[in-house]
Order: structure tokens, then C-alpha cells, then sequence
């Protein structure tokens, strides 16, 4: 495993990227920086700008205006950038599937790498889902 | 060689910008138990910095590419001679030039002024802001800074070289011990605060309110020349402080003991008290801080 890989592991920096979500995924987002779970045990921190990130957590349905959004800030963060969807509307839309302002998923507008489903997810499910970013980032099953 | 040496290793960059991160370390580390949490481990500054470096650097379309990238280096540039400087002062007090403290003054407003061109040479809104609040800060701070300088040359009598200043203190006891020293002390704490960019004067790189503020545009390499500068500022402001102020003498354990007071001093400020708007701490610096630096200065002009 080259050095290269390691560090990028241990110090990831996140932006926190709303595609109009319902708000509660992105409580939970801001969980996992609490004392309770506390990543920044990791060197994991939010970002403030994306141009610091390392990992998009995206959360929500893109609608019309997010999806646009979106695809931008994807093209606007420094590689390598990986992408985590962060619940079941990231994920897979749920019951948005068929709405009205919902024209597609996460995944169809930039490639995801790490799915986290639940509704919201809880925290530790949040922090295992990073755990899987990190087997796959130094290429681990 | 010898002077290579000095500014690339020791007391030059190197070394200064491992115990400036180290430095950093202990800042999240202690901001972290203060919010009942573990914080990183001690050398997650040093893996933060060399992950930047492998990252890509973005360079904005519509900015100026050349003092977009070459601003940073500058600011670093300048730092690196201001850690030598203060090095080889404390190193050996007798060889320090004539007028070392009027450079230092001036090598330390480059790095604030380089995030200013960088900032404005991007051309992202919320970077300009930053830009312009940092531009502000300057203005408050540096009047206060000065005069508290002005007040370890008037009772080191007349002094502008850090060595003479240090001997004057061995000999005759540190500065701080007087009141006018303990005054001007306390005006240059604060004003390390704000050139440090630290709460609750980090209103140039406001997270919540302007994203990154002054470094919103900057990625991969320059990001991480912009965070050694901070590393380096972080080691150099408290010894500077420490040099002009505080030396009883010159043993390692006793200068690093006060380095961590003061470091400790500056991380209670910045976990105790909230950001103030530009407007406040504007009013702070040129109201209340301005007038105990003047305070002080007349103290020191009437021998207390
Ligand atoms: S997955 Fe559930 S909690 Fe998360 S944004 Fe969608 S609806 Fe809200």
C-alpha cells in the first residue's frame, strides 16, 4: 500500500453537500462530529470550502436546481474527491422516486462510492460507512 | 552553509515548522478536551499538510493564476526569515544585527498581506470579503502591536535589536515584571490573537458565515504553504513575545515552559469567547487595546 494512500486516509476532510434533504440526515451528519462519536479522533474534520474536501457527503433527492448544484461542486473539488451518499433519499430516493421535482438520483449525477441507507442513518452506521470508504480507498474488499 | 542552514533547518524552517505544528497539535487537542472529546492524534497536523501537497491545486479561471499561486509562497518566504531571525536572537544574543526588531515587525504583517492578494486575486466573492475583513484587522491591530513594541525599546533605552533587548532583560530582570511591561504584554496577546486569525478574531476565514473566507479558493500545494505559514506564526509570535517581554535567562526548559503558557493562554482565548463582527473588534482594537498600549507607553516613558 503506497504512502500516498495512508495519509490521504487518515486525514479525510469532508464537505457537507445538502441536495435538499428533509434536514434530519444532515443532524446526524453533525452527530458524528460530536463528543459522543467524535471523528476528528480520525483527522476527519467538516471543510468549510470544497475545495479542501477530500469526501462529498451528500444528502437528499436533487431536484431540478440541486442536481445542477451538484455537478458543479463535483467538478469544483480537488482530486482525488470520493463521494458518500448519505441515507435513503442519497441512496436510492425512496418515496421521492416518482415525484414531481425529482428528476434522478445521486448516483446519476456523479459516481458514488460508498452508499449509507437508512432514514436517517445513525451515527455509527455513518462511521462505518466511512470505515468502508477507507477498505476501499486502500483498495481492500 | 551556515546561513543555509540556519534558515532552512535549524532555527529555520524545519525545526520551526515542526514545533509549529506540534504547536497546532496541542491547540485542537485541547479544544477538543474542553468539548469533552478525544481529539486527533499528535501527528495529524504533519499527515494533514503532506496530503495537501499530493492533492491537485485548482487554480480559479477568472483569477490572476501567477499571484494567486506565488502569494503564499511569499507569505511562507517571509516567515521563514522571521523564525531565523528570532532563532539566531535567542541563540546567540550578541550577533544580532542592529534594527532585527524593526524587520520582524515588518516581515510579520507579509504573511496577513500575501492572504490579502491571494484572496483578491481569486476572484470568488466570499474570498474578497475575507480579504476585505483581514484588511480591517490589520488596521486595528498593528497600531496597538506597535506601540506595545515601542514600549520594550523605550525601557530596554532605545534598544532596536532583539539581542540587546534579551540582555538588557538578563541583566536588569524581565520587562514583564514592571507595569508597563505587564501592560503592553497583555496588548500584545491580544493582538498575536488576531494575527494568529484565531476566535474571536477569525472573522477573515469565518467557517460558518463565509465559508473559508480569504482561503475558499485555494487547494493541494498553496493550501498547504498557507497552513505552514499559520504553523510557523504559531511558533513565531509567542517566541517574539517571549523574547521581548519575558526572558529571565536563556535555558532551554524555562523558555519552553513559558512558550506553553502563552500557548495555553491563546487557546483559553479562543475557546471562551465567541467571533466578534469586524465592527467590534475594530472598535476593541482602536478603543480599549489602543488606549492601554498608550497607557503603557507613557508608564514606560515615566520609568514604571
Ligand atoms: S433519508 Fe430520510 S432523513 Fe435523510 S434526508 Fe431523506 S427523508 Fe430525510
Amino acid at each position: 500500500m503506497s504512502i500516498k494512500i495512508n495519509i490521504l486516509t487518515k486525514s479525510l476532510w469532508a464537505y457537507h453537500a445538502a441536495t435538499s434533504p428533509c434536514n434530519n440526515c444532515d443532524i446526524e451528519i453533525l452527530d458524528v462530529f460530536t463528543p459522543r462519536h467524535d471523528v476528528e479522533r480520525f483527522g476527519i474534520v467538516l471543510a468549510g470550502s470544497v475545495r479542501h474536501a477530500d469526501v462529498l457527503v451528500v444528502t437528499g433527492v436533487p431536484n431540478f436546481k440541486t442536481k445542477e448544484r451538484l455537478k458543479k461542486l463535483y467538478a469544483q473539488a480537488a482530486r482525488p474527491c470520493f463521494v458518500v451518499a448519505v441515507g435513503g433519499c442519497a441512496c436510492g430516493r425512496i418515496m421521492f422516486r416518482d415525484s414531481y421535482n425529482s428528476p434522478c438520483a445521486v448516483d446519476e449525477v456523479i459516481p458514488v462510492d460508498v452508499y449509507i441507507p437508512g432514514c436517517p442513518p445513525k451515527p455509527e452506521a455513518i462511521i462505518a460507512g466511512i470505515v468502508k470508504l477507507i477498505d476501499k480507498i486502500k483498495g481492500k474488499k | 552553509m551556515d546561513v543555509l542552514f540556519s534558515y532552512l533547518v535549524f532555527p529555520g524552517f524545519l525545526f520551526s515548522a515542526s514545533a509549529g505544528l506540534f504547536a497546532g497539535w496541542i491547540d485542537r487537542k485541547l479544544t477538543a478536551r474542553i468539548q469533552y472529546r478525544v481529539g486527533p492524534p499528535w501527528y495529524q497536523n504533519f499527515v494533514d499538510i503532506l496530503k495537501l501537497c499530493y492533492k491537485e491545486t485548482v487554480v480559479p479561471y477568472a483569477g490572476s493564476r501567477a499571484a494567486f499561486l506565488l502569494s503564499p509562497i511569499a507569505g511562507f518566504l517571509s516567515m521563514i526569515l522571521v523564525v531565523s531571525i528570532l532563532g539566531r536572537a535567542i541563540q546567540s544574543p550578541l550577533e544580532s544585527f542592529a534594527g532585527d526588531l524593526i524587520v520582524v515587525t515588518y516581515l510579520l504583517i507579509i504573511p496577513a498581506l500575501a492572504v490579502i492578494i491571494g484572496a483578491s486575486s481569486s476572484n470568488n466573492p466570499f474570498a474578497s470579503i475575507g480579504a476585505s475583513r483581514e484588511m480591517k484587522l490589520i488596521l486595528g491591530y498593528e497600531l496597538p502591536f506597535v506601540l506595545a513594541m515601542a514600549v520594550v525599546v523605550i525601557k530596554s533605552h532605545g534598544a532596536l535589536n532583539l539581542g540587546a533587548i534579551i540582555n538588557r532583560q538578563i541583566a536588569f530582570g524581565p520587562h514583564i515584571a514592571s507595569f508597563s511591561g505587564a501592560l503592553a504584554f497583555v496588548v500584545a496577546l491580544l493582538c498575536i490573537q488576531a494575527k494568529l486569525c484565531l476566535v474571536p478574531f477569525d472573522m477573515s476565514e469565518a467557517e460558518q458565515e463565509i465559508m473559508a473566507g480569504a482561503l475558499v479558493e485555494y487547494s493541494g500545494f498553496p493550501l498547504a504553504v498557507i497552513k505552514l505559514t499559520k504553523a510557523l506564526l504559531l511558533y513565531a509570535l509567542p517566541v517574539l513575545l517571549i523574547s521581548l517581554f519575558w526572558v529571565n535567562n536563556l535555558n532551554l526548559p524555562s523558555l519552553i515552559v513559558k512558550y506553553f503558557l502563552i500557548l495555553l493562554a491563546i487557546i483559553l482565548i479562543k475557546n471562551t469567547n465567541p467571533r466578534l463582527r469586524i465592527d467590534q473588534a475594530m472598535k476593541f482594537f482602536w478603543g480599549p487595546v489602543s488606549f492601554l498600549a498608550v497607557l503603557s507607553v507613557v508608564l514606560a516613558l515615566i520609568g514604571l
